[in-house]
């Protein structure tokens, strides 16, 4: 009977193992599909074409291009390789303007030659309009239609997933500001971190040590939304004033709530790092002839350094990844930071801000999966430096 | 993700206490539906779409039911591309929509022989806020779009002091950025260093704390926190400052008019609800929500308003 519970039990354990970690590798699995959609969207929304008049030379246009048609701030042909000559752009809205409801017709049979007649016979005319509309052996000149290329999301500086005709997908900015903002947090976090650290475990008399330890680790339990809001409210206008700021939304504002979220980490794992330091080895130290302090600096440091990298390099990942405040105290303008003082964009935010809305299945929403991937490799490769800090101070001790 | 779902509360729903509300609604109008499965004998109407639109909606069929205890009336959202969608599938009787319904909505209802009315039932107003201690009091359309395109970027180049313009907009998921974008912007893109924020709140709030902050909120959310600005869309020659008044007269610009939609064969079975959102008590409501009553005498003070209906009753 007992080796049959014993057994049972074996074969829960390897099971609930085993099930978990099917389901980590299928939702990676899902998050890596998901994001290479991206690859093979169109770059002009889909079911949807460019048309230009017969006459004009110009085949192909990136999505920079169209957004600078579109947005009226490329107004000539000749400077994307065309003659010389007005680019007028028209959407569809732009129906009602050209034409009656004559014209179009009762059930909008005639609206597809209208517009093609429209574009025929204006030289700079470019029409975005569906691909079905256009009719058949219309003498239109189409933009050759590619796929998002990767060179473009990658290599990408502008962020405008909801632009049309072309949306684009650049996430540099975003990426600089997760890094940006990241760095600054841990910058501020670890020298607070390292000394919280070392005077609850060395200094600090037991009392004040079992009263402040659950007051620290109880800043992990505040949800991320308070921090938010204690940002937004507190900190945001108290930098503006003290720098002197046109805005106080920045990127200081979000290193700064997130090295005070980072915190508890780095202060609970270097601690427990710190205390698990052998006896021997401080007892050693005292014999010789050491002052406390040079124990601290000289022994003690040094022998749980791999316990204090693990939750620096912790306090990093829970940085990266947090979505909450930084949405609401950065300022989420997608521009590529030049300095901490200016609003930025990061990864995590930009998820949670516009996933609700971005239709399933389409360009918009393939790219935060791919921005997940981004994020994935970011807190794996983070996770595989703690690993390694880790076996490297196990390989020293031993 | 709780923020998303807080902050469109946040942008429509005038109380905080509305979920409790909304709860009580939604145990009325179960009630009723039971009532309606075990009888059977009147038609249910079925309301869906925009959730601008959803707690006015939801107020309205509450008023409609307790006058009319034998009616049957559904409100649901999801959007107001869902509603519209749901219209030609007869999954709703009544789309709802805080936007014009689209060319290709309306092509493929065209297609379909499908030919819907569109009624008005209240108006909803943007207001472009700036911080109470700007000079500035108006600006025209050109610049605005300017302003929020990047292309004025000091306050002295619109007639204030020697500032930084701060540019605050909502996230692209919100409707009102997309009604702003295409009203005031002309369905040109904003400038890429945009500090876009998650709810209305936060913008008025960060509009308050920056001196040459700029944003826009609706009407119902204005405060003394934060100044208003007088928006002329004819080059300066007429600015109206934002109020519920002249929002209802016509004389201020950035209005969306809120829409019904619905199948013209299917008239006689929602002309009763209809016409109750429409009558002056049902109007009263939509005040109280904090949207712009319809003038019943004027129905065509929004020409494109006019336009649209005379399009698609052909």
């Amino acid at each position: 009977m007992k080796k049959f519970l014993e057994k049972a039990v074996k074969w829960l354990l390897t099971a609930s193992g085993f099930v978990t970690s099917v389901v980590i590798l299928l939702i990676i699995g899902f998050l890596f599909t998901e994001g290479a959609g991206l690859f093979r969207e169109p770059v002009v929304e889909e079911g949807y074409v460019l048309a230009l008049n017969r006459e004009n030379p110009v085949s192909t246009l990136t999505a920079a291009e169209i957004k600078a048609v579109f947005d009226e701030d490329v107004t000539n042909w000749k400077d994307l390789g065309g003659d010389d000559m007005e680019i007028v752009p028209f959407r569809l809205e732009d129906a009602d303007k050209y034409f009656t409801q004559e014209q179009l017709g009762a059930q909008y049979e005639h609206a597809g030659a209208a517009i093609a007649s429209l574009v025929a016979s204006t030289p700079g005319m470019i029409a975005f309009v569906p691909g079905s509309m256009v009719p058949e052996g219309a003498d239109l000149n189409l933009i050759e239609d590619k796929n998002i290329s990767a060179g473009e999301v990658f290599g990408g500086k502008e962020w405008f997933p909801t632009a049309t005709p072309a949306p684009l997908f650049g996430i540099l900015p975003l990426l600089a500001g997760t890094l940006w903002v990241s760095l600054f947090a841990i910058l501020f976090a670890l020298p607070f971190g390292i000394s919280i650290a070392v005077y609850m475990s060395e200094v600090a008399s037991p009392k004040v040590r079992n009263f402040l330890k659950p007051v620290i680790e109880l800043l992990n339990g505040i949800p991320s939304v308070v921090y938010g809001f204690f940002g937004l409210i507190i900190i945001v206008p108290l930098l503006q004033q003290v720098f002197g700021l046109p805005v106080g939304e920045s990127g200081l504002a979000g290193s700064i709530v997130l090295a005070i979220m980072a915190l508890p980490t780095i202060v609970t794992v270097a601690e427990d790092a710190m205390r698990n330091c052998p006896r021997t080895l401080r007892e050693a130290s005292l014999a010789l002839g050491a002052t406390k302090w040079q124990t601290i600096y000289k022994v003690v440091i040094p022998s749980s350094m791999s316990g204090i990298a693990s939750g620096v390099v912790l306090g990093i990942g829970r940085a990266v990844g947090e979505t909450m405040a930084v949405l609401m105290v950065t300022g989420n303008a997608a521009v590529i930071p030049t300095s901490i003082l200016e609003p930025l964009r990061t990864i995590p935010a930009t998820i949670a801000a516009e996933l609700g809305e971005a239709p399933a299945g389409g360009a918009h929403y393939q790219s935060l999966f791919l921005l997940g991937v981004i994020l994935f490799f970011i807190t794996f490769f983070i996770n595989m430096c703690v690993e390694f800090i880790s076996s490297r101070g196990r390989a020293k001790n031993s | 993700m709780e923020i998303i779902g807080y902050s469109h509360t946040f942008a429509r729903g005038q109380k905080f206490a509305w979920p409790e509300k909304l709860m009580n609604k939604r145990i009325v109008l179960l009630s009723f539906l039971c009532a309606l499965l075990m009888q059977g004998i009147s038609y249910a109407q079925r309301v869906k779409g925009s959730d601008t639109l959803l707690p006015l909606t939801q107020e309205l069929a509450e008023q409609y039911l307790k006058k009319e205890p034998d009616a049957e009336v559904i409100v649901t959202g999801g959007g107001s591309g869902v509603g519209i969608a749901a219209l030609p599938e007869n999954t709703t009787d009544i789309a709802m929509a805080s936007r014009r319904i689209k060319f290709s909505e309306k092509m493929k209802f065209a297609e379909l022989g499908l030919d819907a009315e569109e009624v008005v039932v209240a108006y909803d107003a943007l207001a472009v806020v700036v911080n109470p201690s700007n000079p500035v009091d108006g600006l025209t359309r050109e610049q605005l779009e300017a302003i929020f395109r990047g292309k004025i970027t000091n306050w002295k180049d619109v007639g204030g002091e020697d500032r930084k313009i701060v540019v605050y907009s909502r996230e692209t998921s919100s409707g009102t950025y997309e009604f702003f974008k295409e009203s005031v912007l002309e369905n040109k893109n904003y400038m890429s260093s945009i500090l876009s924020m998650p709810a209305t709140g936060a913008i008025i709030q960060s509009v308050r704390q920056t001196k040459g902050a700029i944003g826009y909120i609706g009407l119902a959310y204005l405060n003394p926190y934060v100044k208003p600005l007088a928006v002329s869309y004819d080059g300066g020659a007429h600015y109206a400052v934002p109020s519920v008044e002249t929002a209802a007269d016509g004389s201020y610009p950035i209005v969306r008019p809120l829409y019904y939609y619905y199948d013209s064969r299917k008239e006689d079975r929602v002309s009763p609800f209809i016409s109750y959102v429409l009558s002056p008590e049902g109007q009263e409501s939509v005040l109280e929500q904090g949207f712009i009553p319809v003038k019943m005498e004027e129905p065509g003070t929004q020409e494109e308003g006019t336009a649209v209906e005379s399009g698609m009753k052909q």
